[in-house]
């Protein structure tokens, strides 16, 4: 779930981080008015739940109240991303000597968070970490003790910092970790940092995102932060595509055949297997193919909610074929799947021998499922084949 | 209409009402229900969820017979 920019600075206001000025503005009087009490130059910034905003129009520069109207009326105007802004940020205007970045983030390799230090800020970090390495620092640390604040400290000091600006920037380093910590976020970034030209250091922009199940947790903040619909927090609209299969999974509370994402490629996918169906995604990538979807099923779904997926997925525009496919499951039934893909097809007005690019989920009866899936002349693998050669079979008979 | 599985019922099944109520109990993806007469039918949109659990010819013996079209 992600947070609009000025509920991510509230929070950090919360933990001490040094902050310019700011009111939000939900119309272009308000923020006549924001600007007016904050005095001299503003900048006015979107609060949409997209990047690019600098670059869509949506952060502008005024010198005085009037301009600051103007200015709002435009970005509230302005959608990014198909996205429309929940207010403008009226912020005061100061003059940074130099900019940084600081993140914290799971390392999914690691297993643990990091922390990613940069004298560099204000760009993109991935850049950054490319062309000049050397400015660009890493620390885990263990989520589950208290967070040492020495760790931050290393972070910074790692890019060549010291003095000073050492201790300011490991105070706001270690404020944003502990946000991350106890608010279950996924990430928590402040970029750019500034140091001004008194040499004070101030967050200049800021993101959150905070792990979906772990709402629950957090409804303290989330009230604070008057955030009454977290569901509107993603970011994009779901499509009708996503919808659907969303409706279809939540029809029956057997098992999942859901959480699908839509993407513009020509393979559908069904997918499954906690972190199979990531691996399988990334399988078709490096195959060459082009997902039309990502999606979730396991946990023994019923054969009309694997058939509504189905069905779901081959009426995609520019979907030919479907590749069925899991790592080895122990909660889910090869036949119950086998049936459900195989009535999806049928009831799709397709021969599933031809839709079913390949059925590779071997597993709890999986003798039975593959009685089912030669009487339909559906081709399918067992274990010994891999997911990825799987993958590549399929992508291959979708290229034809 | 069921495309994998059929479930045959024996006349003598579907007259016993206390049997009926027995398949109804045990079947866990609600294949049986009762008809307007008392007697016990299949739900067809039910039967290829059939999880040949076998709790319904354990419950009736060779009066209920679980048939997998797929193997025919």
């Amino acid at each position: 779930m992600r947070f609009y920019e000025f509920e991510a600075k509230q929070a950090l206001a919360r933990r001490r981080v040094p902050l310019p000025k700011s009111e939000l503005a939900r119309t272009p009087e308000e923020a006549e008015a924001a600007a007016e009490q904050l005095g001299g130059p503003v900048v006015l910034k979107s609060q949409v739940l997209s990047g690019g905003r600098m670059k869509a129009g949506g952060v502008k520069f005024t010198d005085s109240p009037a301009e600051a109207k103007q200015a709002a009326a435009e970005i509230l105007a302005l959608e990014i991303n198909n996205l429309k802004p929940a207010g403008v940020l009226v912020e005061e205007r100061r003059t940074v000597e130099q900019e940084y970045f600081a993140a914290v983030t799971w390392d999914t390799r690691a297993k643990r968070p990091v922390i990613i230090f940069s004298d560099m800020g204000g760009i993109d970090i991935e850049e950054v970490a490319e062309q000049h390495p050397e400015h660009v620092a890493r620390m885990h640390f263990s989520p589950s003790r208290p967070f040492p604040d020495f760790s931050a400290k290393l972070a910074v000091a790692n890019v060549g910092i010291t003095g000073g600006a050492l201790n300011a920037l490991s105070r706001m380093v270690a404020a944003l970790a502990g946000a991350f910590i106890d608010h279950d976020l996924t990430l928590a970034e402040i970029n750019p940092i500034g140091r001004l030209d008194d040499g004070s250091f101030v967050a200049l922009d800021a993101h959150m995102d905070m792990e979906d199940e772990a709402r629950g947790r957090h409804t303290a903040l989330l009230d604070e932060l008057g955030i009454d619909d977290p569901e509107a927090r993603k970011a994009r609209p779901p499509t009708q595509f996503e919808l659907d299969a969303a409706a279809n999974n939540d029809a029956d509370p057997r098992g999942i055949a859901g959480n699908l994402v839509e993407f513009d490629g020509n393979i559908g996918l069904i997918i499954g297997a906690g972190g199979g169906s990531l691996t399988l995604f990334d399988a078709v990538r490096a195959a060459g193919g082009k997902p039309a979807n990502y999606c979730e099923i396991g946990g023994n779904p019923s054969v009309g909610k694997a058939a509504g997926l189905t069905k779901l997925v081959l009426s995609q525009p520019g979907v030919d074929k479907v590749a069925v496919m899991m790592s080895i499951v122990s909660n889910t039934r090869v036949d119950i799947v086998a049936r459900g893909v195989i009535k999806g097809c049928i009831e799709a007005g397709r021969d599933p021998a031809e839709a079913i690019a390949i059925f590779r989920i071997p597993g709890s009866w999986e003798e039975e499922g593959f009685v089912i899936l030669d009487k339909y002349g559906v081709e399918y693998v067992d274990r010994s084949v891999s997911m990825h050669e799987a993958a590549a079979r399929a992508v291959a008979k979708v290229a034809g | 209409m069921a495309m994998f599985i059929r479930v045959d019922i024996d006349d003598a099944v579907r007259q016993d009402g206390d049997l009926c109520k027995q398949l109804i109990e045990v079947c866990p993806v609600d294949i049986f229900t009762l008809d307007e007469g008392g007697r016990v039918s299949t739900v067809e949109d039910n039967v290829d969820e059939c999880t040949l659990c076998d709790l319904c010819t354990d419950a009736a013996g060779d009066g209920v017979r679980v048939v997998k079209l797929y193997r025919e």
